[in-house]
């Protein structure tokens, strides 16, 4: 699934937050955007995903311009986002915040319960055992019955992750999935992004902090004061000069 | 004295109908319907016209839910994607709409004259006790099946979705699954259960003039979940007795409370239940049978 933005723009008043942001996330691939706090990176995201609406610009997915899709019709199009702020269901285990991101169920019809709850029931088992195989790939199975409020920070990060891919996307925005993460979950997490994106779904990650992202992605980003002031390979971006002067906090 | 206990049950039992649909729409959902009496309405409108025309009365009931649902789509769909306050507001002026038409349209309901001589649910029973008892008996399975549904729809798909919904409305909306739809449909279940108890109403007094479908109906449904616990199906019935109880004991209470006017005495109950509540809300917040969350 291919995304391309094209002059994204969200103003504010009179305060550009997001300005003409042009990038592209070819299928399979793994791009990253940095910058320091309240660069845009997810407003950003939210233009993308549509939870907001842009002032200016486009955003193509697979060549066709979504702006008018709702949010909900992006997601089911393929391309599911996380938060910063994970949005667990705080009150289901971690298996029912699995179970509840699965597509198409004939159970989340209300006249179905009624009238055919042997489907129902069938489909519930195949998405149970679905889920079964989800807590394994992301190491949760132990906390499974566990209410999604009680998780830790990065446990939270990953059922953002593992409920994003039960939906079937193909490609992934993540806003800063290492962000509070402790270190040895923040390389789990990012072994399961380089197999995933092994088995070809792609990723856009935000992320607030170098280490672990520029490790991760072929393309590196940076934004600052809402627009991006440096793309190209990871190693190259991270030499530049008004990179490291956004980044110092430097006075330009 | 067993005439009256039994009419008072059936009229609580209609009641309790009520406050299922709400505690479905409120409790299981969030939704702030402040225009549930609207519902009834059309129900015992529809209810009281095709039996009147000689319908029998299981499809009139049938007809009457159909027909309430049918009203609460348009209400949902246009409401329910703005935020819940506007929906009270919105649901609130339906409910009047609704009773205003009734008044006006006269041609079809007689205005304020109401209608008269609704056929009686079981009337081969005659008009005493035991007919009065075969409709109580048949108003408590309807509500059984109503129970039921919920606690169907509780332990669903659809039930786990209605609490990632409380939980999070935009974390569902990334998954790409739209709130407003699970709304809408809980919306019309309730719409049909109160269109049901509309039916019963009709029914079962025999006539209905549109003065019945005040505001105050609705509010003493919620009154009733307050009361009871607002997400149990047992807070629903607790607080309809309650209720109830209340409501038609207080006028006996007249007997013995002497220098009380009829008319004092209305007050007086209506300020002591609005008494009752605000201290259920400040001492007992989750209602006599408790619990908000359903699982």
């Amino acid at each position: 699934m291919n995304l391309e933005l094209e002059g994204l723009t969200k103003v504010y008043g009179v305060l550009p937050v997001v300005n003409h942001v042009s990038l592209k996330v070819p299928a399979g691939d793994i791009v990253g955007v940095i910058g320091p706090n309240g660069a845009g990176k997810s407003t950003l995201f939210s233009l993308i995903t549509g939870f907001i609406d842009a002032s200016e610009g486009q955003v193509r997915l697979d060549g066709k311009v979504i702006g008018t899709l709702s949010t909900v019709d992006r997601a089911r199009s393929g391309m599911v986002r996380t938060f910063q702020v994970p949005r667990e269901f705080s009150h289901l285990t971690v298996r029912q915040n699995l179970m509840a991101a699965a597509p198409k169920q004939s159970g989340e019809r209300l006249i179905n319960l009624f009238l055919r709850p042997g489907r129902i029931r069938s489909e519930e088992r195949a998405v149970s055992r679905e889920v079964d195989a989800m807590l394994e790939f992301l190491k949760l199975s132990h906390i499974a019955q566990t209410p999604a409020e009680r998780l830790s920070g990065g446990q939270k990060k990953l059922l953002e992750l593992g409920r994003a891919l039960m939906t079937g996307a193909q490609l992934i925005l993540l806003d800063e999935p290492f962000a509070g993460v402790n270190p040895v979950l923040i390389e789990e997490i990012a072994d399961r992004i380089r197999e995933l994106n092994s088995g070809g779904i792609g990723f856009l990650i935000i992320e607030h902090d170098l280490g672990a992202l520029t490790r991760l992605v072929t393309t590196l980003h940076v934004m600052d004061r809402g627009r991006l002031i440096a793309s190209g390979e990871p190693a190259e971006v991270l030499a530049n000069k008004v990179v490291r002067e956004a980044y110092l906090g430097g006075t330009s | 004295m067993l005439p009256y206990f039994v009419a008072i049950l059936i009229i609580a039992a209609i009641y309790v109908l009520l406050a299922l649909g709400l505690n479905l729409q409120f409790g299981l959902t969030g939704l702030i319907n402040f225009g549930h009496v609207g519902f009834f309405c059309i129900g015992a409108y529809t209810a009281a016209l095709l039996g009147q025309a000689g319908v029998p009365w299981p499809l009139t009931f049938l007809v009457g839910a159909a027909l309430a649902a049918i009203a609460a789509w348009p209400l949902g769909l246009v409401s329910l994607k703005l935020k819940d306050d506007y929906f009270a507001i919105v649901s609130l002026g339906f409910s009047e709409i609704v009773r205003i038409i009734v008044t006006s349209e006269q041609w079809l309901t007689k205005g304020v004259q109401g209608l008269t001589g609704i056929p009686k649910l079981m009337g081969f029973l005659g008009t005493g006790l035991s007919q009065a008892l075969a409709v109580l008996g048949i108003l408590v399975a309807v509500n059984v099946l109503a129970g039921l549904a919920k606690l169907r729809i509780v332990r669903s798909p659809f039930g786990r979705m209605l609490e990632a919904i409380r939980d999070n409305e935009e974390g569902v909306k990334a998954l790409g699954k739209d709130p407003a739809g699970f709304k809408i449909q809980v919306l019309m279940l309730g719409a049909a259960l109160a269109g049901i108890a509309g039916g019963f109403y009709a029914h079962y007094i025999g006539y209905i003039v549109p003065e019945q479908f005040i505001p105050l109906v609705t509010f003493y449904v919620w009154m009733a979940i307050i009361i009871g616990g607002v997400g149990s199906i047992s807070g629903a019935v607790a607080g309809t007795l309650i209720l109830m109880v209340f409501l038609e004991g207080s006028r006996f209470l007249r007997d013995i409370v002497p220098f009380v006017s009829e008319v004092d005495m209305a007050s007086i109950r209506l300020g002591a239940i609005g008494l009752a509540l605000v201290l259920f809300i400040l001492y007992r917040p989750q209602g006599l049978m408790g619990d908000y969350s359903t699982r």
